[in-house]
């Protein structure tokens, strides 16, 4: 593994944070390498955030809808009807409701956290929970598609309909890779990877500021302003991208349960 | 700057693609957790409302048509009492005008009638009156004559019989010769 990284005793020069400072020490034990950590922290703490703005927002039930739960409902029919009634549609989107909302908040809510300062770290920035989200909707869609259409469903997915004979040979074993293999994969490492990277220019960023700033000559010292500026700007893209990847991750699932439901049209 | 970049495998580096069992599992649990929430009673809880709102504007709607229903059925029948109520008025007015037209015709016809009755009784009347005078005329006219002639002549002409002859004679002449000027 290659990784950006610079012996401690050349301490004079830039320094920047690796993939190493996104590897906090544990909470508890305090300072260990293993245990409790910030992520599993702030995972737990999603959970009850997002549970409990929409209990409250759904909890008085009024026909004419407050402030609360106006946005609670804006944000449910959000993902009710732009993604699961739009994606799935009929009559069985309701049934894949619960799952996409909890994807897409749960996510959302984990992946703002690095941009509000104390938390200031995507949990998705470590694979783990990526590939745990990625696998549950790999075995959730297959287990709709199976369900739907038998062990017939497995053909379905590989063997294009329309497709002449003789090229069948290349085209079953790009649609077993690309369905079966790079799917789950893609769908993990896309979320997982633009957070790591997001925060990772943000953090590079921070201590480029404070380098800079640290430095002796003023006219290198004013340099900062400009990181500060591109940082800022980087920090809003990095922001947009973390609801975008909430949103992606959604959809995507909305898309492979569509294309598991609909195999045989497809 | 490519001394910033050296391998860092020696240094016990973090794979960042190998995943910590831990935070899987707590990040797991976690979705597990929330997942049963919004299945239990998030989503639930919505539909519910979203289901009682769609309710309430089907049902307002449908009370608004039955609304706009009866009032325009009611607008309806307030014309219709009009319409009858101004025919039923013209029917009066043309029965009024009518029956007073009957009233006057039959006021006149009877005053006619009154005028006609009294013009008749006050010919009889006269009529009556001028043969009692007639014969009381007759009579008397007759008597101061026979009377006067009488003392005149100094002849008794108290044989009634003859005397009235002469009498009726006399008028009788008298009667023709006012025919005849009257002629």
């Amino acid at each position: 593994m290659i990784a950006l990284a610079l012996p401690a005793q050349n301490s004079g020069d830039f320094n920047p944070p690796g993939i190493n400072e996104l590897h906090l020490p544990a909470i508890l034990p305090w300072g260990a390498a293993e245990g409790f950590s910030k992520q599993m922290l702030l995972v737990l703490l999603s959970v009850v955030f997002i549970s409990v703005f929409f209990l409250l927002a759904a909890r008085k039930q009024q026909l004419v809808p407050g402030r609360l739960q106006f946005a609670g409902e804006a944000a449910y029919g959000f993902v009710r009807n732009g993604i699961a009634k739009d994606i799935i549609g009929g009559r069985d989107f309701m049934k894949y409701v619960p799952l996409l909302f909890s994807l897409f908040f749960f996510i959302l809510v984990n992946n703002i956290y690095g941009a509000i300062p104390v938390f200031q770290l995507p949990t998705f920035s470590h694979v783990g929970g990526a590939y745990v989200l990625a696998g549950l909707v790999y075995v959730t869609w297959i287990a709709i598609g199976v369900k739907k259409n038998g062990l017939r469903y497995f053909k379905l997915a590989t063997v294009p309909s329309g497709v002449p004979w003789y090229i069948l040979p290349i085209v079953i074993p790009i649609e077993i890779i690309s369905n079966f293999a790079v799917r789950p994969v893609t769908h993990s490492l896309r979320l997982f990877a633009t957070m790591l990277a997001g925060h990772l220019i943000v953090m590079i960023a921070g201590s480029g500021i404070e380098y800079l700033i640290m430095q002796e000559n003023f006219l290198l010292k004013g340099t900062s302003v400009l990181v500060l500026v591109g940082a800022i700007a980087m920090y809003m893209l990095e922001a947009l991208i973390m609801v975008l990847q909430a949103y992606v991750f959604t959809l995507l699932t909305a898309i492979y349960i569509e294309g598991a439901l609909h195999a045989d049209s497809h | 700057m490519h001394q910033l970049i050296i391998s860092a495998a020696a240094e016990g580096d973090v794979n960042p693609l190998v995943p910590n069992g831990w935070e899987m599992l707590v990040v797991f649990v976690g979705f597990a957790i929330l997942f049963f929430i919004v299945v239990k009673f998030v989503v639930p809880m919505f539909e519910k409302t979203f289901a009682e709102r769609a309710e309430a504007i089907e049902g307002g709607i449908a009370k608004a048509e039955k609304a706009q229903a009866e009032a325009s059925a009611a607008l309806e029948e307030y014309k219709q009492q009009l319409t009858d109520a101004r025919t039923e008025a013209n029917r009066i007015r043309e029965e009024a005008r009518a029956e007073g037209a009957q009233i006057l015709a039959d006021l006149k016809e009877k005053a006619a009638a009154e005028s006609a009755r009294i013009t008749a009784q006050a010919h009889a009347q006269i009529e009556s009156e001028r043969q009692a005078a007639v014969v009381s005329l007759r009579s008397e006219v007759g008597t101061l004559a026979t009377t006067l002639a009488g003392r005149i002549v100094g002849e008794s002409l108290d044989d009634d019989a003859r005397a009235a002859r002469v009498v009726d004679r006399f008028l009788a002449d008298l009667e023709s010769q006012n025919a005849g000027a009257a002629k």
